[in-house]
């Protein structure tokens, strides 16, 4: 029997598991049944964040050097573009997304993952789905509506493959045996139930049966807006009230302000879409709301980076040592910092100089990458070696991940930010010549592309690590030499012994 | 303590009243929008793209020129779209009617497009700045589209249509560049991109 208080206390401490041998048999039964369909997932995933990495540096290079590859219809500016995008949304992003949700579902519920054949197979139908879609967008069959680029086949493919996926964690939650939850999982839960309706929706009303006119935009950032808030945003935030306690060993700080945190953001957040068609062509009071609902998400976000940041405080030293806890601390800041930016930018005399140019897109990449991105990089460092059984193969590998992709992400956005600025106040002054708008840029779009190449460097490096450690399960299990060598090679080397 | 069920509705409830709010009001309250008769001319406002326009609209949409282009006029007090020419009056969603997908558009890295049609008329303009916008535009960014060309041998007389380019943008001797069915759509449509006409809720200035 549980008394109240240690049940309390376990809805804040996903580390309490004790270190009893039971409950270790309990792990590597969990880990046994997430294994195929994890790292299935994640070896998707990290093919899909190279091939969508390509596809970026091809896109940004164009944006200055409009000559390139300029001959060939499937590699314009216009498609490369929405097939980088869609690569790493529905390839890149939501595989992983849905593999590290798998494991803290299982984790968190102590119960083997159900079904994991399915999931395989259904896994197989996703990529199909993506590749299918990528095709179509290279080849000229783009919707041209952002964010649901694939035409309806390829979307239909999506669906259900999700549902099959979505499915089975959701009944491995139904039978979980710690019936207590942790905050990670009402995260979890909810992007796993918002995200089909979402996706379906949107599909409905803007690619199979299209509804008139200027409710197609609405229904547009509606969607775009929300597959960030309601489905990355949730996971990544599960992800760091999971791994920030967990690897540091305290509970999180506290337990209001994560209900706090919670429910306002899936009311505010859900809102927030139509701040994109500030100035456009529909009724004021649509996006009115919208900039209430943006401005409204300071609440939601204060809250979480409060709370996350009380649990770290005196901790930041283990960001010397652990791998996941650096990607995870980058992520968390950055989504204080996405988030309130964002605010920022639906406030109407703000956003009469920043919507329209580059500041939007150095302000996606703060989200999608430097939060999302890296969160989700932060967890796989966590995950993978307890699935495969063995310690990540290089710790230098590591360190060279992560200072080309934080640094190299940084070098995207601040530069990228300021030259979106220096267009807007241009763009809306009639007197600079249009054409100025756009040399102006030209520095700005140019060090993109360093910092492009930069971050390329840094997935290779990862995904040379990744395949690296699958190879080493090839081989029988050698245990780790007793000496701990200084810096991140401690949890490289400690990882599978202890903290599980 | 058992409250999934709980979470489970605060999920459903949270979630479903912004999906009725952004996109259920809007069909109720837009999706009966009707066309506008112009007094002057006697015709309805909009009208649909058709022939060949239409058709060049399906060229828009495959090679992705939302990315860079905008089709709406924000109102002259919000921002210099008005003043630098864009449009006569602001956009309006009555404007869109017809629009399958509707191409607002979230980036100007090139110039907003509603109005393009009367701003700038000729086709032999967008035809070679299609072909390469270097050379009505230099400095541009935006892709060549040499792909919507025909590089091709002169035949018995040179065709009527060949571009006529001169300098480093010529053709080798003996050749000449043609433009496509779908360029010559795509310019179609982009001169049918044209709102001259005053709304009861958008008159012409504002």
């Amino acid at each position: 029997m549980k008394t109240p208080t240690s049940s309390l206390f376990r809805a804040l401490n996903p580390s309490d598991a004790g270190n009893t041998a039971e409950s270790k048999a309990t792990l590597a039964e969990i880990d046994g049944s997430c294994r195929r369909p994890v790292l299935f997932l994640f070896t998707n995933s990290l093919l899909w964040l190279l091939g969508g990495t390509v596809l970026a540096l091809l896109a940004s290079w164009k944006m200055h050097s409009p000559g390139f590859l300029a001959d060939w219809p499937w590699l314009t500016f216009g498609r490369v573009r929405p097939a980088h995008l869609n690569a790493m949304i529905y390839g890149f992003s939501s595989q992983a997304a849905i593999g590290v949700a798998i494991w803290l579902l299982c984790r968190l519920g102590r119960v083997p993952f159900m079904q994991g054949g399915i999931v395989l197979a259904a896994t197989v139908f996703w990529n199909l789905g993506v590749t299918v879609g990528i095709f179509a967008i290279l080849s000229g069959n783009s919707t041209s509506i952002e964010w649901l680029e694939m035409p309806g086949y390829a979307a239909y493919i999506l669906f259900i493959a999700y549902a099959l996926i979505a499915v089975w964690a959701v009944i491995t939650f139904r039978f979980r045996r710690e019936k207590h939850l942790y905050v990670s999982q009402w995260y979890l839960m909810a992007a796993l139930f918002w995200f089909p309706w979402l996706y379906s929706a949107a599909n409905m009303m803007l690619v199979i049966n299209p509804v008139r006119g200027t409710v197609q935009a609405a229904v547009n950032w509606w969607f775009a807006h929300n597959v960030l808030g309601l489905w990355f945003a949730p996971i990544g935030l599960g992800a760091i009230y999971y791994f920030i306690p967990k690897v540091i060993g305290r509970p999180i700080h506290s337990y209001s302000l994560s209900v706090l945190g919670f429910w306002s953001l899936a009311l505010f957040y859900s809102w927030a879409g139509l701040h994109h068609l500030i100035g456009g062509p529909l009724p004021a009071w649509m996006i009115t709301i919208s900039i209430v609902a943006s401005i409204m998400m300071v609440i939601p976000v204060v809250t979480v980076a409060i709370n996350h940041h009380l649990t770290m405080v005196g901790h930041f030293k283990q960001l010397k040592y652990s791998p996941t806890l650096r990607f995870i601390v980058f992520g968390a800041m950055s989504y204080t910092a996405v988030s309130l930016q964002g605010s920022s930018m639906a406030i109407r005399s703000l956003n009469k100089v920043t919507h329209f140019t580059h500041y939007t897109i150095a302000h996606a990449h703060l989200g999608m990458y430097a939060f999302f991105t890296m969160t989700m990089f932060g967890s796989m460092y966590y995950i993978v070696p307890r699935l495969v059984q063995r310690e990540w193969p290089s710790a230098r590998l590591i360190s060279v991940h992560f200072w080309t992709t934080s640094l190299g992400v940084l070098l995207y956005i601040v530069p990228l930010s300021v030259g979106g600025v220096l267009q807007g106040l241009a763009m809306n002054d009639p007197n600079v010549p249009f054409l100025k708008t756009v040399e102006l840029t030209k520095p700005y779009l140019i060090t993109r592309s360093i910092s492009g190449m930069i971050i390329a460097v840094g997935h290779v490096a990862f995904f040379w690590n990744f395949a690296w450690i699958l190879a080493r399960r090839l081989r029988p299990y050698e245990p780790p030499v007793a000496i701990i060598a200084a810096g991140l090679e401690q949890e490289v080397k400690a990882g599978l012994a202890g903290d599980i | 303590m058992n409250y999934g069920p709980l979470v489970f509705l605060g999920l459903f409830l949270t979630f479903a009243s912004s999906w009725i709010g952004l996109t259920v009001l809007p069909q109720f309250q837009l999706g009966g929008l009707r066309t506008q008769k112009i007094e002057e001319t006697g015709r309805d406002f909009p009208d649909a793209v058709s022939g060949s326009a239409a058709q060049g609209r399906e060229v828009y949409r495959a090679d992705g020129c939302i990315y860079c282009h905008s089709q709406q006029v924000r109102a002259a007090d919000f921002g210099a779209d008005v003043a630098r020419g864009w449009g006569k009056r602001r956009s309006v969603s009555r404007d869109y009617l017809y629009d399958k997908p509707v191409f607002l558009g979230t980036m100007r890295t090139g110039p907003d497009l509603a109005n393009i049609g009367l701003r700038q008329p000729s086709v032999e303009w967008h035809l070679i700045h299609l072909y390469n916008p270097q050379i009505t535009s230099k400095g541009s960014i935006m892709p060549p589209h040499p792909f919507l060309f025909e590089l091709r041998k002169i035949g018995r007389a040179p065709s009527p249509d060949a571009l006529k380019l001169t300098g480093e943008f010529a053709p080798p001797r003996g050749y000449e560049v043609v433009p496509k069915a779908e360029a010559k759509n795509l310019v179609a449509y982009l001169l049918s991109l044209r709102v001259n006409v005053a709304l009861p809720e958008a008159p012409l200035g504002k």
